[in-house]
C-alpha cells in the first residue's frame, strides 16, 4: 500500500480541570488518517472522541501529544498558517445549536466561509454557489437565507453547517454526529453527496458517530474509543462482523436492529 | 390494553409569525389521542414540524410561535387557552413535561447541575427539602449510568451524551403523566441509548410516567419502544398505526421511503444503493391545494393535486392518500 498519511496523530492525551476535578478526556490516542479515506470513530459517551475532533480542528491544545498534517507539527500554526490548516481540515460540530453564533443568519454564516480563500469569487459567483449548496441539503435559499439558527429546526441547522462543508470542500472533514437530526431519506442523500467530496477532491473524512449502521455503510475504517483510550482498530468488515475488544462486542451486540428483539 | 385517554389533539394548527413578516406553517391540522399506556413514536423529514407540534402540545406558545386552531387537551383542561402562570405552577414538569430537542443547550452554563435541579423541583414542590431533591436525583442519574460527579459539573464540563441524560433525569423528576421527548437519544451511543430507554420503560412499568410521546429520527429504536407510531410530513401527519403496520408495513409513499432507508449495521448493508426521494417538501409560507407530498412522489397524478387529501382507513391504520 502507497497510500500518503494525511494526519498523523501521537500519544494524544488532554486532561481537564486538577485535584477531584481532574478528568482524562483522552489517553494516549494514536492513528493515522490516509488520503481519500473514510473512518469513523465510535465510542461510549463520554469517551473523548468530541475532545480528540477539537484538537484535531486546532480549536484545542493537547496536554501531550502531536498532530501532524503531511508531516507538518500543527502546534506552531499561527496567523495564515492558522487559516490554512482551517481551508484544509473542516469540521461539523456535535451541536448544531451551539455551532454559531446566534446572531448570524444563515446567509452571513455561508458567506464567511469564504473568508478561508485566498482568491474571493465575485459576489455573484458566491450567490450562486450558496443557493446551490443549499439545494445540496434540501433547502430554499428564499426560505432560509435570513434566518437565525434559532429560527431552524435541529436538522435544518445541522444541514447548514453540511452546506458549509460543500462551500469549503477540506481535503479533511471531521463530522462529529453531523446527521443525528435529520430523517433517514435525506440521511442518504447527504451521505451520498460527502462521499461524491471523496471522489472529486479526494478528500478524507472522519464520522464521529453512535450510528454503527452509517459507520459501517460509510467507512474503510473504524475506529473504537472508551474511557478517554483507543481500544480497537480495523476494517469496517472485521469490527462489524468480528470485533475483537470485550467493549467492541458489547458496542455491536447493543445495536437495536429491526429483526431481533432488543434486550433491554 | 386501551387504558384511560390522557391526552387529546383535535385538528391542531400552529405557526411561526416571523420578524419578517412571514407566516410559517408548521403544524398543520393535526389529531391523536394518547391513552394511559401507550407510547407514541413520531417520525417524519427534517423540518416537518414534529418540534413544533410538541412545544404546541405543551400548551406554551414562545413567540414567535403562534396556535392558529383545533384544541390540545389534558384531561378536562383545554392547555391551547389555558393561563400561562397556571400552566406553569400546574401542569408543565408535573402533568406534562416536555424535553426539547435542543436538550443539550437547555441547561443554564453558569450554573451547577445540582443546583438547576433544585431550583426547579423547588418551584413546583416548595415544600420538598435539598436534600430529598438531591437524593432522588442521584438515584436517577444512578439508574442511567451517570457518574455522581455530574451533579458537581457545570453544563460545558459535559459530554453531549451527559447533558442529554441529564435533561432527561430532570424532565421526569416531577413523575409527569405525559412525557414528550424530543430525539432524547441523539447524542447518545447504542449502549446509553439502551439504557436512555430502559429508564423510560421503567419509570413507565411502574407508572411513574403514564404515557410517552417520543419524536426520533432514530426508527429501529421506535421499533423497540413505541407502541403506535406517526410519520409526519409537512406539518400533517400522513400515516398513524401500530408499530409493527408501520415499520413493517408502511402503505403512505413517504413512510414507505423512510422505512426503506434505515441503515442497520448488518453483512449486506455495505455496497446497498438506499433509496432517495427527489426534491424538497412544500415552501411552509404557502397555501397548498392538494397532497402535499404529490410533487416528490411515484405514485402522484392530477387527482392529488386537486384538493386537500383526508385520512382515511387503509389496511387498518390511517393514511394520508388516496392512491393506496
Ligand atoms: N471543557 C471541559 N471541561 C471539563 N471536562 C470536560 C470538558 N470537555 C469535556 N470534558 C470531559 O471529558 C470527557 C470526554 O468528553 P467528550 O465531549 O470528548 O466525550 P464524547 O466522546 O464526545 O461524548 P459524547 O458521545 O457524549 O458526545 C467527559 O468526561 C467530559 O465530562
Ligand atoms: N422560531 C422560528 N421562527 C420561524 N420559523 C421556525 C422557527 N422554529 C422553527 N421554524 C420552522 O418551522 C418548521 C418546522 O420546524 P420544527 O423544528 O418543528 O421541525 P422538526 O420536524 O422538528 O425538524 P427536525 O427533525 O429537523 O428537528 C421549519 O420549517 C422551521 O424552519
Ligand atoms: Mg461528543
Ligand atoms: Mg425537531
Amino acid at each position: 500500500m502507497d497510500k500518503k498519511i494525511l494526519l498523523k496523530v501521537r500519544n494524544l492525551t488532554r486532561v481537564f480541570g486538577s485535584k477531584k476535578k481532574r478528568v482524562v478526556a483522552v489517553k494516549n490516542v494514536s492513528f493515522d488518517i490516509y488520503e481519500n479515506e473514510i473512518i469513523s470513530i465510535v465510542g461510549e459517551s463520554g469517551s473523548g472522541k468530541t475532545t480528540t475532533a477539537r484538537m484535531m480542528l486546532n480549536l484545542l491544545k493537547p496536554t501531550e501529544g502531536t498532530i501532524e498534517i503531511e508531516g507538518e507539527d500543527i502546534s506552531n500554526f499561527r496567523g495564515k498558517k492558522k487559516r490554512e490548516y482551517w481551508r484544509k481540515v473542516q469540521g461539523i460540530f456535535q451541536d448544531p445549536f451551539a455551532s454559531f453564533n446566534q446572531f448570524f443568519t444563515v446567509r452571513k454564516v455561508l458567506d464567511d466561509s469564504f473568508k478561508l480563500f485566498d482568491v474571493q469569487p465575485s459576489k455573484e459567483e458566491k450567490d450562486k454557489r450558496i443557493r446551490k449548496v443549499l439545494e445540496y441539503v434540501n433547502m430554499r435559499y428564499e426560505e432560509v437565507a435570513e434566518k437565525y439558527p434559532f429560527e431552524l429546526s435541529g436538522g435544518q441547522r445541522q444541514r447548514i453547517m453540511i452546506a458549509r462543508i460543500f462551500l469549503i470542500e477540506p481535503k479533511l472533514l471531521i463530522a462529529d454526529e453531523p446527521t443525528s437530526m435529520i430523517d433517514a431519506v435525506l440521511r442518504s442523500s447527504i451521505l451520498e453527496l460527502l462521499l461524491s467530496l471523496r471522489e472529486r477532491e479526494k478528500s478524507s473524512i472522519v464520522f464521529i458517530t453512535h450510528d454503527l449502521g452509517l459507520a459501517y455503510y460509510v467507512s474503510d475504517r473504524i475506529l473504537i474509543m472508551h474511557n478517554g483510550e483507543l481500544v480497537e482498530q480495523g476494517s469496517a468488515d472485521d469490527i462489524i462482523t468480528n470485533p475483537q475488544h470485550p467493549y467492541t462486542k458489547k458496542l455491536i451486540q447493543d445495536v437495536p436492529t429491526l429483526h431481533q428483539e432488543w434486550a433491554l | 390494553m386501551s387504558g384511560k385517554k390522557l391526552l387529546e389533539v383535535k385538528d391542531l394548527y400552529t405557526y411561526y409569525q416571523t420578524r419578517l413578516g412571514e407566516k410559517i406553517k408548521a403544524v398543520n391540522g393535526v389529531s391523536f389521542e394518547l391513552k394511559e399506556g401507550e407510547i407514541l413514536g413520531i417520525a417524519g423529514e427534517s423540518g416537518c414540524g414534529k418540534s413544533t407540534l410538541g412545544i404546541s402540545i405543551s400548551g406554551l406558545f414562545p413567540p414567535p410561535l403562534k396556535y392558529g386552531k383545533g384544541s390540545v387537551k389534558l384531561g378536562d383542561v383545554e392547555l391551547t387557552n389555558i393561563n400561562h402562570s397556571k400552566l406553569r405552577k400546574e401542569i408543565l414538569g408535573k402533568k406534562i413535561s416536555f424535553i426539547p430537542q435542543s436538550a443539550m443547550n437547555a441547561l443554564n452554563p453558569t450554573l451547577k447541575v445540582k443546583r438547576f435541579i433544585v431550583d426547579l423541583v423547588k418551584e413546583h414542590e416548595p415544600n420538598l427539602s435539598e436534600d430529598e431533591i438531591i437524593k432522588r436525583a442521584a438515584e436517577r442519574f444512578e439508574s442511567l449510568s451517570l457518574p455522581k460527579r455530574v451533579l458537581d459539573a457545570y453544563a460545558l464540563e459535559l459530554s453531549g451524551g451527559m447533558k442529554q441524560r441529564t435533561i432527561v433525569v430532570i424532565s421526569t423528576m416531577m413523575n409527569p403523566e405525559v412525557v414528550i421527548a424530543d430525539e432524547p437519544t441523539s447524542a447518545l451511543d447504542v449502549s446509553s441509548q439502551k439504557i436512555v430507554i430502559k429508564l423510560i420503560r421503567q419509570l413507565f412499568e411502574e407508572k411513574i410516567i403514564k404515557s410517552v410521546i417520543f419524536i426520533t429520527h432514530d426508527l429501529p429504536i421506535l421499533r423497540h419502544i413505541a407502541t403506535k407510531i406517526a410519520v409526519m410530513y409537512a406539518g400533517e401527519f400522513v400515516e398513524v398505526g401500530t408499530m409493527e403496520q408501520v415499520i413493517f408495513d408502511p402503505v403512505h409513499p413517504y413512510s414507505n421511503a423512510l422505512m426503506n432507508s434505515i441503515i442497520v449495521p448488518e453483512k449486506g448493508i455495505k455496497g446497498k444503493k438506499l433509496p432517495s426521494i427527489p426534491g424538497a417538501p412544500p415552501d411552509p409560507r404557502l397555501e397548498i391545494q392538494g397532497c402535499r407530498f404529490a410533487d416528490r412522489c411515484p405514485l402522484a397524478d392530477d387527482e392529488c393535486r386537486k384538493a386537500p387529501i383526508e385520512m382515511r382507513e387503509a389496511k387498518g391504520r390511517l393514511v394520508r392518500c388516496i392512491k393506496v
